[in-house]
C-alpha cells in the first residue's frame, strides 16, 4: 500500500512546470495595494522628529501608518507581548519597521518607504554579550540553572581537567521565498489572509487580537512555503498583520512581502551562542563532571528565545551520559534582530557544545575521537525494560492563566508538572528523562564499517604526513535529538476528512506544507486507512477554519502529530463504512476488509466508491474530525526536570575534508550518514530531509557568516554577502543510508520525526576541519563556527605557534 | 523604446518600454507568469532564471537584473515554457520529479530552466552550471542525479527557438512617444555609439547589467538617459592575432572563458568562479573594468598579464597600459564621453596564475583576489607583473614584492623575502568579508603557492579526492 513507498513530493509536477501557487503568485483582486516598512537606521535611542510628507506625496501612495495610526498595538509577538508593528518612539534595533507605506505597486511603496525624514537621539546599543552581561539585559529574571549531581566535585576529583570556549554563529533562514502574506477584506469586517507561515493559527490570533475580533471572524490559508525551517514560525506574524490593518482600515486587499534585504535586516535568525566548559575525565576519556555556561544573544524582542535556550540545554549532553552536570543559560536581551526558531532550535548549538568538548578531550589524550565519544554514550536500549511513564500533570489551572499567546511555543507553561522522574533509572540525561531507546552503540557500528572509517583514518594520516600545503580531515560526529514541542500542552493536533459520494477523499489537517513533504506523507497515511489508492486523496490548504488551534508545524512534529490525527479521523470513517456493511452482510464489523481501492466482506467484493454510496444512502455521516495528543509527557522547565521528550531520533555522520593551509579554504570530500527514521513513512522524502539537513548544517558552521558592524548594521543582507552552501559545496561523495530500526514508541506506523534530526549531522564537517587544522601542529584549534576559510587559517597558524 | 522578442514562442511587441523595467516584474505582474520567482532581486540566486537566445545561442540569464530592452530582438523562455504546449514534460522536468529534486519547489523554476539549457547546449558541467541556482532545501544532491539522469535524454523539438532579430527583420524603435530619435537608445555600432555618448555624455551605459541592476533593484534609482549596448556589434568582436587577442568591451565573460580556456587556463578557472553561468552570460569584460570597482576580479589578471586597454570618446581613440586607468578608489582615467572600447591581451599566459579568494568557491566576491605572472630565465627572475584586487581602493600591482622578485634568484628564501615586501605596497581594509590581516596574510601566501605550484608540490585543494 502506500506506506512506505519512496512516492514523489505532492507537488513535484507543479513545482518543475511553475504551476505551484505561492502567495505572491495568487492573482490580486483589482485595487489591491502593496505594503513596504520603513525602517529605522540606529540600533538604539528615540526618535525625536519623523516628517513622512514625501513618503505621502510619493507616486502611487494610498495610506501611510505610524504606531499611533494603528487600531491598537498590533502586537507581533509569540510570547511575551513585546514587539509592537511599529516601534513608536523607541528604537530597539537597526532595520526596526518605523512606519508603514500602503501604495499601488510593491515598487511604488518600496520606493515611498525610502522618503521618511527620522531623526534620532540614540543611545548605546548593547549589541554583544559582554555589554549585555555588564548591563545586565536579558530576558528572565537570571540564568536558568540545572544541575545533576555534584558536578564541582566531580571535576575538580577527575584525573584530568580541561576548560575551554566555542563561539557560535547565528544562522540567516534564507528560505528562497521571503515572508509574504494577503488580506482579503470580507463583509461584516471579517478577515481572510492568505500568509507564508508554519503557524496559520499564530497569524490568526495575532490578526484577531490586532483588529480587535474575535478569532472566529479571522480564517487563515496557507497552501504552502516556499522553505520555512523555523523562519516562518513567528516572523510572519508582521506581515499578516500590516496587510490585515491596511485592508480594515481601507476596504481593499492588502499584500506585503519583504524584499530580500528588508527580510534580512528586519527578520530574527538562528540565535548565536558562547558555550563554556569544564569538564573533568578519566584516561579513557569517560567524563565524571562537568559544566557548561551558555550565552545567547536573544535580540529585541522575547519571541521564541526562552524555548530555544531551553532546548540548547536540554541538548547540551547530546549522546553522553553526564553523571554529574550542570548547565547555566543567559538568554540576554541586545539590540539586534530578535532571534528566533530555527531547525534544530538551540538543539544544534547545546549539542555543539559537548562535541566540542569530546573533541576536546580526545585531542587531550591522543586518542580518536570516536573512542572518546563511544566511552562516553548512553547505555543501549533494553527491550521490555521499560520503566513506569511518570505521572500525568494535573489539568491546568484556571487561576494561574494570563493573557498570553497559548498556542505558540514562546508562552509559558500554565501547569506545575509534579511528574517526578522514575526512580533507580540506569542512566538519565542532565533533566532526569530516561534513556530508554539509545541505538547509537549499533548504529555507530554500521556507520563506521560502511564508511571504512578506520582504513580511511590511516589513509588521512599518511597524506598529512607527506603533504604540507593541503591537509585532510575526518570525523565521527552522533546526533541524538529530542522529539516533542517542549510546552508540553503543543503536542496535539487536529485533522478533518471527508469521504464524498463518488469515494473520492477530502483531506485536512493543521500542519502546514514547507517543502519537507508532510502532506504527501500524511495523504500516504489516510490511503492506507481507507486502502485505496493515493489518487484518491486530495490535499488541501492548511485552514484555520477547517481545523482550529493548531500548533506550529515546528520541533519536527509534523507527521507525527499531524499523520495520528488524519488516522483516527480516517478510522472513524473507516469503522462507520465497515459497520454499515456488516450490518447489511450480517456479520462483524472487523470482517469488512478495505484493500487495493476494494472493500471485501464474506467473499463479495465492492469498489471503495460504491461502498462511499452505500453509507451515504444509508444516512451515515461521511465525515469525521481527528485528534491526537502525544502521551507520556511531563516536564517543569523551571526545574529542568521532567520528561520533555517522547523519544529520541538518531544518527551519525563521518565526513572528511580537505583544508589549503595556505588560505584556509577548504572542500568536502566525503559524507557518509546512516539516519533513524524509524520505520519510515516514506525513504525518498525522509532521505531528503537528511541530505538537505545535513548540507544547511554543514553551511551555518562553514560559509554562513552574519556580520554587524559597530553600529548594529547588519552587513550581510543578501546573497552577494551571506553565503548558502551552493552546488558545488556539498560533499563530492555523499552516501546516506537510512537505520531501519522501528520507533519502540507507538507513532504514526512506527516512524520517527525526521526534519531537525539531520541538521545536526552538519557537525561531522566542522569536526573534520578542526582534525585537519590539528595536524598541523601541536596546540588545539579550538575553532569557532562559523568555520570560515579565515577563521580556519587563524586556527592554523594558533595550531602551528603552539598557542 | 519600442522591443519585439519571441516568448514562449509566441511574438511580443512592447512599445515605450521604460528602460529601468525588469523582465521578471514584467512577466510577473504585467504577463501574469508567476512561475518564475523573485527570490534576491540582485542576480545571486537564480530563481528568476529564464532562457534566452539570440544569434549566438541559448543561455540562462537572471530575469530579476535583466532589463527589457537587452532583450529586444531575442527570443525568452519562461518555466511555463519549457514542456510542451501538450503538457509533455522536458526530460529534466521528468527527472526532477522522478529524483526527488524539488522540495518547497520555490527555487525549482530557476533550476529546471537552467538545467534545460544546460540539456540543450550539451553542457554535462553540472556544479558548474548549477552554481548560481540557490536551494536551501535539498542540499542538492537529487537535483545533480536528475540533471545526470537527464543528461542523455534528446532535446525536445520545441526547445529551439528562432530569435526575432536573427531573421533579419529590423528592429523598430523609438516611434510614437518615444523619447529618443529612432535607434539610438541602443546604438548598432561603434561609430554610433561614440556619437551618442559624446553628445550625451551623462548617459548611463547599460551592457550586462548585472552591477548596474542592483542600482535599480536595490538603489531604487531611477535611469533616465541610459543607452543599452547589447545591440552594438562592434564592441562585441573578438580578434585574434598571433600573439594577442583583442577583446570587446561588450564580450560577455562566457565567451572571454570560451577565448581563453586552452591557452590561459588559470585566467579561464578564475572566469570559471568569477560568477555563475548566468551571471558569465550577461556581464562584460568592458563592464567589469569600466566599472572601476576595487574587487572586480578581471583587472588584476588582466594587469598581471599586461593587457592594454583601448578608450574611445568621439573619434577620438587611445591606448594605456591597464594598470594606469585605475586612479583611485572610484575614480578612473576616463574622460567625460570616453568609452572602454576594447581590451587587448596576450594570447598565451604560460606563467599566469590568479587566485581567487572568498568565504564560498562558487558565486562569490572576492576577499583577495591574486595574480602572479613571474617569469624565470636561468634561474632568476626575469619579470614580475603582480596585481591584485581587495587589497586597495583600486586593483593595484604589488611594485615592492615585484621589486624584491626581478632579478633575484628564483628561491623559495627569494619569494619569502618578496612576501615580506607586501605590506609595502598594500594597508588593505577590514569589511564583512574579511579583515586587513586575513586580506595581507593570504596575498602574502598567494606568492607562496605559486612557487609551490612551480614546484608541482600538490597545493590545489580543488584537485584532492577522498
Amino acid at each position: 500500500m502506500s506506506i512506505s513507498k519512496p512516492l514523489p513530493h505532492d507537488a513535484a509536477r507543479l513545482h518543475v512546470t511553475g504551476q505551484a501557487r505561492y502567495v505572491d503568485d495568487i492573482p490580486t483582486p483589482r485595487a489591491t495595494l502593496h505594503l513596504a516598512f520603513g525602517l529605522s537606521t540606529i540600533a538604539a535611542g528615540r526618535i525625536t522628529t519623523i516628517d513622512l510628507d514625501a513618503v505621502r506625496a510619493a507616486p502611487g501612495v494610498a495610506g501611510v501608518w505610524e504606531a499611533k495610526d494603528l487600531p491598537s498595538d498590533c502586537d507581533c509577538s509569540p510570547s511575551n507581548h513585546d514587539e509592537p508593528m511599529l516601534s513608536g518612539n523607541t528604537i530597539q534595533y537597526l532595520g526596526q519597521p518605523v512606519f508603514l507605506v500602503a501604495a499601488t505597486s510593491h515598487l511604488a511603496a518600496r520606493k515611498a518607504a525610502r522618503l521618511g525624514k527620522i531623526t534620532y537621539a540614540e543611545r548605546d546599543a548593547i549589541l554583544t554579550i559582554e555589554e549585555a552581561m555588564a548591563a545586565d539585559s536579558r530576558f528572565e529574571d537570571g540564568p536558568r540553572i540545572w544541575e545533576k549531581g555534584d558536578p564541582g566535585e566531580a571535576i575538580d576529583t577527575a584525573p584530568r581537567q580541561i576548560s575551554g570556549v566555542i563561539e557560535m554563529g547565528g544562522q540567516e533562514h534564507f528560505y528562497l521565498e521571503g515572508q509574504s502574506a494577503m488580506a482579503l477584506p470580507q463583509e461584516g469586517g471579517d478577515m481572510v489572509v492568505h500568509a507564508s507561515t508554519q503557524h496559520p493559527t499564530e497569524i490568526q490570533h495575532k490578526v484577531a487580537h490586532a483588529l480587535h475580533l474575535p478569532m472566529h471572524a479571522v480564517r487563515v490559508e496557507t497552501r504552502r512555503m516556499g522553505g520555512g525551517f523555523g523562519g516562518k514560525e513567528s516572523q510572519g506574524n508582521a506581515l499578516a498583520i500590516a496587510c490585515a490593518v491596511v485592508a480594515a482600515a481601507t476596504g481593499k486587499p492588502a499584500k506585503m512581502r519583504y524584499d530580500r534585504d528588508d527580510d534580512f535586516m528586519i527578520t530574527g535568525k538562528r540565535h548565536d551562542f558562547r558555550v563554556e566548559y569544564r569538564v573533568g575525565f578519566d584516561d579513557r576519556g569517560v567524563i565524571s563532571g562537568i559544566e557548561f555556561e551558555h550565552y545567547t544573544r536573544c535580540g529585541w524582542a522575547q519571541d521564541l528565545s526562552l524555548p530555544v535556550a531551553d532546548r540548547a540545554m536540554l541538548h547540551a549532553d547530546n549522546a553522553y551520559h553526564l553523571p554529574h552536570v550542570r548547565i547555566e543559560s543567559h538568554r540576554l536581551k541586545t539590540n539586534t534582530q530578535s532571534a528566533t526558531a530555527f531547525r534544530g532550535f538551540g538543539g544544534p548549538q547545546g549539542m555543539l557544545g559537548i562535541e566540542r568538548v569530546m573533541d576536546h578531550i580526545a585531542h587531550e589524550l591522543g586518542l580518536d575521537s570516536v573512542a572518546v565519544r563511544r566511552a562516553n554514550y548512553y547505555a543501549a536500549e533494553v527491550e521490555g525494560g521499560q520503566p513506569p511513564a511518570p505521572a500525568a500533570p494535573p489539568g491546568s489551572l484556571p487561576g494561574k492563566m494570563k493573557e498570553q499567546d497559548i498556542a505558540s511555543r514562546g508562552s509559558e507553561e500554565l501547569v506545575e508538572n509534579t511528574g517526578a522522574q522514575a526512580a533507580d533509572a540506569p542512566q538519565t540525561t542532565p533533566y532526569g528523562q530516561v534513556v530508554e531507546d539509545f541505538i547509537l552503540g549499533d548504529l555507530t557500528d554500521r556507520l563506521l564499517a560502511s564508511s571504512d572509517y578506520d582504513a580511511r583514518r590511516a589513509a588521512v594520516a599518511e597524506w598529512n604526513a607527506g603533504n604540507a600545503v593541503i591537509r585532510k580531515g575526518l570525523a565521527f560526529s552522533p546526533v541524538k535529538f529530542g522529539i516533542s514541542f517542549t510546552l508540553t500542552h503543543l503536542n496535539q493536533a487536529g485533522a478533518l476528512v471527508h469521504v464524498y459520494q463518488d469515494g473520492s477523499i477530502h483531506m485536512n489537517h493543521g500542519g502546514t506544507e514547507m517543502g519537507q513533504g508532510l502532506f504527501q506523507k500524511v495523504a500516504q497515511v489516510a490511503a492506507d486507512r481507507f486502502g485505496v489508492p493515493l489518487e484518491m486523496v486530495k490535499i488541501t490548504a492548511t485552514d484555520t477554519g477547517k481545523v482550529p488551534n493548531t500548533s506550529a508545524t515546528a520541533a519536527s512534529s509534523g507527521s507525527d502529530l499531524n499523520g495520528m490525527a488524519v488516522r483516527a479521523a480516517c478510522d472513524t470513517i473507516r469503522d462507520r463504512m465497515a459497520n454499515h456493511l456488516a450490518s447489511l452482510h450480517q456479520c462483524d464489523a472487523r470482517d469488512v476488509d478495505f484493500a487495493d481501492g476494494n472493500v471485501t466482506v464474506q467473499g463479495e467484493s465492492y469498489s471503495f466508491a460504491q461502498v462511499a454510496q452505500l453509507t451515504y444512502e444509508a444516512r451515515v455521516s461521511l465525515s469525521a474530525t481527528g485528534f491526537y495528543r502525544t502521551p507520556k509527557l511531563s516536564w517543569d522547565r523551571i526545574k529542568g526536570q521532567g520528561r520533555p521528550f517522547y523519544y529520541f531520533a538518531y544518527g551519525a555522520a563521518v565526513s572528511e575534508v580537505a583544508v589549503d593551509t595556505l588560505t584556509g579554504e577548504y572542500r568536502i570530500l566525503r559524507t557518509d550518514i546512516l539516519h533513524d527514521a524509524g520505520s519510515s513513512l516514506n525513504p525518498a522524502l525522509d532521505i531528503g530531509q537528511v541530505e538537505g539537513g545535513f548540507v544547511q548544517g554543514a553551511g551555518w558552521l562553514t560559509t554562513e557568516e552574519l556580520v554587524w558592524d559597530e553600529a548594529g548594521r547588519l552587513r550581510t543582507h543578501a546573497p552577494s554577502t551571506y553565503k548558502i552552501p551552493a552546488c558545488s559545496d556539498r560533499p563530492r561523495v555523499f552516501n546516506v543510508a537510512l537505520w531501519d530500526g522501528r520507533n519502540r514508541e507507538d507513532t504514526i506506523y512506527r516512524s520517527k520525526a525526521v526534519g531537525e534530526p539531520p541538521f545536526m549531522l552538519g557537525m561531522s564537517v566542522f569536526l573534520a576541519l578542526s582534525d585537519a587544522i590539528a595536524s598541523c601542529g601541536e596546540g588545539y584549534p579550538a575553532l569557532d563556527a562559523p568555520a570560515t576559510p579565515e577563521r580556519v587559517l587563524a586556527a592554523i597558524t594558533r595550531v602551528r605557534d603552539g598557542l | 523604446m519600442d522591443i519585439t522578442f519571441l516568448l514562449n514562442g509566441e511574438s511580443v511587441e512592447l512599445r515605450n518600454v521604460s528602460p529601468t523595467a525588469t523582465l521578471l516584474d514584467w512577466l510577473r505582474e504585467e504577463r501574469g507568469l508567476t512561475g518564475t520567482k523573485e527570490g534576491c532581486n540582485e542576480g545571486d540566486c537564480g530563481a528568476c532564471t529564464v532562457m534566452v537566445t539570440d544569434a549566438r545561442g541559448a543561455r540562462g540569464l537572471n530575469a530579476c537584473i535583466l532589463f527589457l530592452p537587452q532583450i529586444d530582438g531575442c527570443a525568452v523562455r519562461t518555466v511555463e515554457g519549457i514542456g510542451g504546449a501538450d503538457g509533455t514534460l522536458h526530460p529534466v522536468q521528468e527527472t526532477m520529479i522522478a529524483h526527488h529534486g524539488s522540495q518547497c519547489g520555490f527555487c525549482t523554476p530557476g533550476f529546471v530552466v537552467q538545467m534545460a539549457v544546460a540539456h540543450l547546449n550539451g553542457d554535462r558541467n553540472h556544479d558548474d552550471a548549477l552554481a548560481g541556482n540557490l536551494c536551501r532545501c535539498t542540499g542538492y544532491a537529487p537535483i545533480i542525479r536528475a540533471a545526470e539522469a537527464a543528461a542523455d535524454t534528446p532535446v525536445p523539438d520545441w526547445m529551439t527557438d528562432t530569435p526575432p532579430a536573427s531573421l533579419g527583420r529590423k528592429i523598430p524603435s523609438g516611434g510614437p512617444g518615444g523619447r529618443q530619435p529612432p535607434g539610438l537608445d541602443a546604438p548598432e555600432t561603434l561609430d554610433e555609439l561614440a556619437t551618442l555618448y559624446a553628445a550625451r555624455p551623462d548617459a548611463t551605459l547599460i551592457a550586462g547589467a548585472t552591477d548596474l541592476g542592483l542600482w535599480v533593484t536595490k538603489s531604487l534609482r531611477e535611469l533616465e538617459d541610459v543607452i543599452f549596448l547589447n545591440r552594438c556589434a562592434d564592441l562585441q568582436q573578438i580578434t585574434e592575432s598571433d600573439h594577442s587577442l583583442r577583446i570587446g568591451a561588450g564580450v560577455t565573460m562566457d565567451r572571454v572563458l570560451d577565448a581563453v580556456r586552452d591557452l590561459n587556463p588559470s585566467y579561464a578557472e578564475m572566469i570559471r568562479r568569477y560568477g555563475s553561468a548566468q551571471v558569465r552570460a550577461a556581464a562584460t569584460i568592458g563592464g567589469n573594468i569600466a566599472n572601476g570597482s576595487p574587487i572586480g576580479d578581471n583587472p588584476p589578471a588582466l594587469i598581471a598579464m599586461g593587457a592594454t586597454l583601448h578608450l574611445r570618446a568621439g573619434d577620438h581613440t587611445r591606448d594605456m597600459p591597464l594598470e594606469d586607468f585605475f586612479f583611485d578608489y572610484g575614480k578612473q582615467d576616463r574622460a567625460k564621453g570616453e568609452f572602454v572600447e576594447a581590451v587587448t591581451i596576450p594570447r598565451h599566459a604560460p606563467r599566469l596564475k590568479v587566485y581567487k579568494l572568498s568565504k564560498r568557491f562558487d558565486q562569490d566576491i572576492s576577499a583577495v583576489c591574486g595574480a602572479v605572472n613571474i617569469t624565470v630565465t636561468d634561474g632568476s627572475v626575469a619579470q614580475a607583473r603582480i596585481a591584485f584586487g581587495g587589497m586597495a581602493g583600486i586593483p593595484k600591482r604589488a611594485s615592492a614584492v615585484e621589486a624584491a622578485l626581478t632579478g633575484a634568484t628564483w628561491s623559495e628564501k627569494t619569494v619569502r623575502a618578496a612576501m615580506a615586501k607586501m605590506a609595502e605596497d598594500f594597508t588593505p581594509l577590514s569589511d564583512m568579508r574579511a579583515s586587513a590581516g586575513y586580506r595581507l596574510h593570504t596575498a602574502e601566501n598567494m606568492l607562496l603557492r605559486y612557487w609551490h605550484e612551480d614546484q608541482g608540490t600538490r597545493s590545489n585543494v580543488l584537485e584532492v579526492s577522498a
